[in-house]
């Protein structure tokens, strides 16, 4: 079997890098340990390593690039959860792995275990520019330009220790799709990328500030078409621009979309724009070599020619009808694998489930996985005539729940189970609403429905792009939650607008559920969404259901 | 006790588990019954203080209001509460260790 890395692979120069982080990250706990350091001191060292102090235990964050996975870093993943942790990892909604139980006298071991397979936790945490994010589906999907990570390597290259953007006014997101259907939610991003063919050339429509947070915005086109060679120059005039001009004497307002809001966007692309003719003249274009070389390490697999002969089960079929989508290849299919059984936690995957997740995707999917920001294990590459042999795997593995897009299929930030900055509990309300509507005929009669569940104002939970968002804040000492409706992160994108008063933890379940029996009630036909019937008919029948009469003088 | 104060234990995180710990008359548990209770707002300085002696051992530190009325110091706060226990989705963290 195959077993190529489908990717950019590290230099000599970037392994001595990596390893010479770890060294002296290594120093700096021993110093802490032995006093030399102060936990004030300590603090940004650590958290420049990814490491953070949670309610209960120390977590790392360790980042996967644009979502992709070698089956060779999976199990390396599955590794470190059963020796360091506690036998599992949680895949987050931007596309990386935490483990929520290190000690600090393992991390560096656990550093040298990553860096083993090309990974690391740098970049995670503090005003930098993150891990670049892609649509999940990229290199598969039908609908692409071309593959979006090829972008996003380069992304990760130009800002990964770039010496002007470590300490910028706040952290800064990037994201990138390739296809007119938005997986990445670029619109929510301080930049989202999109690319895009003009008069037979690739080139990319640029889109800032937008974001998620305590102020929810939808990103603006600030370049309707950027030729590629000038990615990087353009990169650098909207960081520089930024930079300069982002607001740092509050942390709440220091994110990029407020600048673009209080300058406007006129203004600032003019800005950008007279920056970006500068970095024109101090910057190459795309070196075209370089490029190639990344280029290769996204060239699509050796796909196989062979005939589809089994049938699919009808648990089969029920299984490929919602969790698989179309690939370039019309004899292949992208599987999406839910981590949301009934009760699980979301993003939450066991060291067994990873080696399994591990050996199909070597033997069936060209040796790649996905981590999608909706929490799930994507399989970009399966021949459609392995889909029987996949499926039971994955059945197997307890990884066969039919719900991807589905009302179970549920987006939830660790919150207050694990969070400090938590103001109340996620999970538990995530796995009480997958129970709530266990029965998978009931959930498809329900069709395609995203629930998007934040802990706390940050919205790591996505809360605000969730066609029905449930923000967990703290309200006269309980747990109190707020519910928003018809927010969209695709390519339509719409900020959740909220219902009305808040929820006890023991009344938010139910309210889910008039909320979508009144969807039930109210939808033509079983063709029309959720989202579809709520932009039909607005937010008073949902406030009925939620409030009953007495919305108007709550709200 | 001083009027209108609430009683209060120093708490933190132990340094290289990471696991939430109590001050004591005797130094750091990772049980909130044999805390070190303050009654009134000068004990509550001089806990904290007290409490901030030993750094090697502790990831910040600082005072959380507790119930007495059982006689055994509770947390008030629920983020306090779940601090006590662990997670609710797994059998884990203290939950689990005091079995």
């Amino acid at each position: 079997m195959e077993s190529k890395l489908i990717m950019y692979e590290y230099t000599d120069f970037d392994e001595a890098f990596l390893r010479d982080r770890i060294t002296e990250f290594r120093s700096q706990i021993a110093r802490r340990l032995d006093g030399s350091l102060t936990e004030e001191e300590f603090k940004p060292l650590r958290l420049m390593n990814g490491l953070y102090l949670q309610l209960h235990a120390y977590m790392l964050r360790v980042a996967i690039p644009y979502g992709t996975l070698n089956s060779r870093q999976m199990r390396q993943l599955a590794e470190i959860a059963e020796r360091f942790d506690k036998g599992y990892g949680h895949f987050t909604t931007r596309q990386n792995i935490q483990f929520n139980w290190p000690k600090l006298s393992d991390v560096p071991d656990i550093l040298t275990a990553l860096a083993d397979v090309g990974m690391h936790a740098i970049q995670t945490s503090g005003n930098c520019i993150r891990n670049v994010t892609a649509d999940h589906f990229a290199g598969a999907a039908a609908d692409e330009v071309e593959d979006p990570r090829i972008t996003a390597e380069i992304i990760r290259q130009w800002s990964t220790d770039h010496p002007e953007f470590t300490y910028l006014p706040r952290k800064f997101k990037v994201a990138v799709t390739a296809s007119d259907t938005d997986r990445a939610v670029i619109r929510f991003h301080d930049i989202g990328l999109r690319l895009r063919r003009q008069d037979g050339e690739i080139g990319y429509e640029v889109v800032i500030g937008g974001g998620l947070g305590r102020t929810p915005m939808i990103g603006k086109v600030v370049r309707e078409f950027l030729p590629k060679r000038d990615l990087l120059a353009y990169l650098e005039a909207i960081l520089r621009t930024y930079n300069l001009s982002g607001r740092r004497d509050n942390k709440f307002k220091a994110r990029i979309k407020i600048l673009v809001h209080e300058t406007g966007l006129e203004d600032l692309r003019t800005r950008i724009e007279a920056n970006f003719v500068q970095q024109k003249r101090l910057l190459p274009d795309l070196d075209p070599v370089k490029l190639a070389q990344i280029e290769a390490g996204f060239r699509p697999p050796a796909f196989a020619d062979k005939p589809v002969t089994r049938t699919l089960s009808p648990a089969m079929r029920a299984f490929a009808d919602i969790n698989t989508a179309p690939h370039k290849r019309a004899d292949h299919v992208i599987v999406t694998v839910s981590t949301k059984a009934v009760g699980s936690t979301p993003g939450d995957v066991t060291s067994a489930q990873m080696r399994v997740l591990a050996d199909i995707a070597l033997r069936y999917s060209h040796d790649e996985l996905r981590i999608s920001h909706e929490q799930n294990v994507v399989l970009p590459h399966v021949h459609r005539a392995d889909l029987p042999a996949v499926y039971d795997a994955l059945r197997d593995a307890g990884l066969a729940t039919a719900n991807v897009g589905l009302v179970s299929d549920i987006i939830a930030c660790p919150g207050m189970d694990y969070c400090a900055l938590a103001t109340a509990r996620s999970i538990p309300v995530a796995q009480d609403i997958a129970r709530a509507f266990a029965d998978i005929d009931a959930q498809r009669d329900i069709g395609p429905l995203k629930i998007k569940i934040s802990g706390c104002i940050n919205a790591c939970g996505h809360h605000h792009v969730g066609h029905i968002g449930i923000l967990g804040l703290e309200k006269s000492g309980v747990e109190s939650y707020q519910i928003t409706l018809g927010g969209d992160g695709t390519e339509a994108a719409e900020i959740g607008s909220r219902a009305g008063p808040g929820f006890a933890h023991d009344e938010i379940v139910p309210a889910i559920e008039r909320l979508i029996v009144a969807y039930l009630d109210h939808r033509l036909d079983r063709s029309e969404t959720f989202l579809e019937t709520y932009r039909r008919l607005g937010a008073a029948p949902m406030k009925a259901a939620l409030y009953g009469g007495a919305h108007d003088k709550a709200a | 006790m001083t009027k209108g104060f609430k009683p209060k234990v120093a708490t933190a995180n132990h340094l290289i588990e990471g696991d939430v710990i109590y001050f004591t008359s005797e130094g750091w548990s990772r049980r909130i019954e044999t805390a070190a209770v303050a009654r009134t707002a000068e004990d509550a300085e001089a806990l904290i203080e007290q409490a901030g002696q030993c750094p090697q051992e502790t990831a910040g530190a600082s005072l959380i209001d507790v119930d007495l009325s059982t006689g055994i110091p509770r947390p008030v706060h629920f983020r306090e509460v779940f601090r006590t226990r662990g997670p609710s989705n797994y059998f884990h963290g203290k939950q689990a260790d005091h079995v």
